[in-house]
């Protein structure tokens, strides 16, 4: 028995895989990435004082722009659209600090930060008044919600719908699909469009539960929100159909569904910090859409963002749908066309039709 | 004028890899006729089936096939959905070939009942015994009247009562016009078709109709009741033993069609010893 099952495991390189390498990957992945520590906190500081403000104000804090021009309208606008994580705004009697709360880690961090330059010097000369917007409590469920409705999708777009295609493929019938009168668009779009549905109604119910239950604020724009939500699901979809044409079964759909699941939820800002997680580990993060899905309906729902200032997440996260979606449909065309190689056309990949268990 | 459609395939060769499939088979499919594929496990049914079916383009050769709107499949996985009910499998495929409902509802009707699956109508098809899910199969595959059928081992573990049901169907779908070709590992299947083709190894070694194969069977066979000594020539025929004597001329049993079959791949395998 134990021989058989090591013959067996032996065979299964994917598996193989998994067992070894997965967890040194992993292990290296979380060491750089498993972190809540936040070394710097970047900071605005607008009004006449801002350039002593930028002078006075010693690590952890960044000052990253001043603006001794700009008011509190223009340090909140710094906050809102994410380009920095506090803010100092002076002019007043007594100058006042803004925290951005939906940057969680930095937001404590910051306000740590200040507790102690203010107990040990080095901090501001007047104890400045404190405001954190956008999630005065620092509750962790306003921050984590937005992000878990990515973590929804990438659950319904990416697993369900790989398990889905290659259920056909398993059980002979999307053999059946190729030599039907059908486009390989028509048979892409009805494999994908349910499911696409499906994961636009779990969207609805979590994000539902997360306002009337977790009091979750939507502060932003729906539409904007659901111009990301649409960008995202393109893509998971697509991440879903191209696992499933790389699978032989489900197992192995479930296997890879997980292993691009794992680093979306370990590496996208989800639970850890961005600028948290170490440089030569971070960049993976921008090759993942929920990074961008993220960034979005955490922007759009706590900070009210608008689009103008999330353009990069968009253009990013619509690049990766057209590099997904463009693999995923060359690949599936290339079950759904077989006998257009006859004809020099596209797909037709020969040894990749050959159905599971069809002998010759 | 024209002569009724003739279906087919001409010199075609398919490899997987350095595995040879199919090497340079040719196949005509007459409408109105069944057409046997007969052979053992790797004989290259499938493969064949496959690039008849435009589910497989062949490396070469050419296939002569309607459109895909003209065409049925049965692949060998029987291409129904266990997790819809017969009528939905039906629906499903009768949407997919532009059948009007109306249209496909009756001829679905007429089709189940004399299969005598009306009343599994309702059932999920992974519900159904073996049988039953041929059947279906095979009902969706020639649903909307193809010109030109293709099925896949209908038959193989079928019960004769159900083995009846499919043929009655399959003659039906040719009774109709259609050129119906099917592979089996069943020589009484092929019997039954107009014509058959054998092949082994992904190499043709007879074609015709039965009659034909069974008169160009080289040498002679006698019959045994004892155990040969030497086997090599010898196969079990109920309780007695047929024995090819390629070089005799005087046969004590007549044979049929399984013995033409079996001696053209002791043949072929002689000749490439």
């Amino acid at each position: 028995m134990i021989v058989k099952e090591f013959r067996q495991v032996r065979r299964d390189r994917r598996t193989l895989a998994m067992m070894i390498v997965l967890p040194v990957l992993l292990l290296v992945v979380l060491g750089y990435a498993a972190s809540f520590d936040v070394k710097t906190i970047t900071v605005a500081a607008s009004g006449p004082q801002a350039a002593i403000v930028s002078r006075q104000l010693k690590a952890p804090f960044d000052i990253t722009v001043t603006a001794p021009g700009q008011g509190r309208a223009w340090a909140q606008n710094q906050l809102r659209d994410g380009k920095v994580e506090m803010a100092v705004v002076t002019g007043g009697s007594k100058p006042e600090v803004l925290i951005d709360g939906s940057q969680l880690f930095a937001a404590r961090a910051a306000l740590a930060a200040l507790a102690a330059l203010a107990h040990n010097g080095g901090g501001l000369p007047v104890t400045p008044n404190v405001t954190v917007l956008y999630n005065p409590g620092l509750t962790t469920s306003d921050i984590m919600i937005p992000g878990l409705c990515g973590v929804v999708l990438v659950f319904v777009g990416t697993i369900i719908t790989s398990l889905g295609v290659v259920r056909e493929r398993q059980s002979g019938t999307l053999e059946q699909l190729a030599v039907m009168p059908l486009r390989p668009a028509d048979v892409f779009l009805g494999k994908i469009v349910p499911y696409f549905l499906v994961a636009t109604v779990d969207l609805a119910i979590v994000l539902g539960v997360g306002i009337a239950i977790f009091g979750v604020p939507f502060r932003g724009s729906p539409a904007v929100f659901a111009l990301g939500a649409l960008l995202f699901l393109f893509v998971t979809l697509g991440f879903g159909v191209l696992i499933s044409s790389v699978s032989q079964n489900q197992g192995q759909a479930i296997q890879l569904a997980m292993m691009t699941l794992l680093p979306q939820i370990l590496l996208s800002g989800l639970i850890f910090p961005l600028t948290s997680i170490a440089a030569g580990v971070r960049w993976i993060a921008y090759f993942l859409p929920l990074t961008y899905f993220n960034q979005i309906a955490r922007g759009v729902m706590l900070r009210a963002e608008p689009i103008g200032p999330l353009w990069q997440s968009f253009v990013f996260l619509g690049l990766l749908g057209v590099l997904v979606v463009t693999g995923a449909t060359l690949r599936f065309r290339g079950y759904l066309a077989p006998a257009g190689r006859e004809h020099g056309g596209p797909g037709g990949n020969k040894a990749v039709a050959h159905p599971q268990g069809a002998s010759a | 004028m024209t002569g009724p459609a003739q279906w087919g395939a001409s010199g075609i060769f398919v490899a997987y890899g350095k595995t040879v499939a199919l090497a340079d088979v040719s196949l005509s499919a007459p409408a109105g006729q069944v057409t046997a594929v007969v052979g053992g496990d790797g004989a290259g049914k499938t493969t064949l089936l496959r690039c008849l079916a435009g589910a497989l383009a062949p490396d070469r050769g050419s296939v002569r096939r309607p459109p895909k709107e003209r065409a049925g499949y049965l692949p060998a996985s029987s291409g129904i959905y266990p997790d819809l009910t017969v009528t939905e499998n039906l629906d499903f495929r009768a949407t997919g070939y532009g059948m009007s409902r109306a249209d496909a509802r009756e001829r679905a009707a007429a089709y189940l009942d004399r299969a005598g699956l009306a009343a599994a109508a309702d059932r999920l098809a992974g519900q159904l015994s073996g049988g039953m899910r041929q059947k279906l199969a095979v009902i969706a595959a020639m649903l909307h009247q193809p010109e030109l059928l293709v099925l896949d081992e209908p038959t193989t573990g079928v019960d004769p009562v159900s083995r009846s049901g499919l043929w009655w169907l399959i003659a039906h779908a040719a009774a109709q016009g259609c050129a119906v070709v099917l592979a089996t590992t069943y020589l009484d299947d092929a019997e039954r078709a107009a014509s058959v083709l054998v092949l082994d190894a992904g190499i043709a070694l007879a074609s015709g109709t039965g009659e034909q194969i069974v008169a160009a069977m080289p040498g002679a066979l006698r019959e045994e009741t004892a155990r040969p000594a030497d086997t090599t020539r010898a196969w079990r025929r109920g309780g007695r033993w047929r024995v090819w004597d390629p070089a005799g001329d005087a046969a004590s049993v007549r044979p049929d069609l399984q013995d033409a079959v079996t001696v053209a791949a002791l043949a072929a395998a002689a000749g490439q010893r």
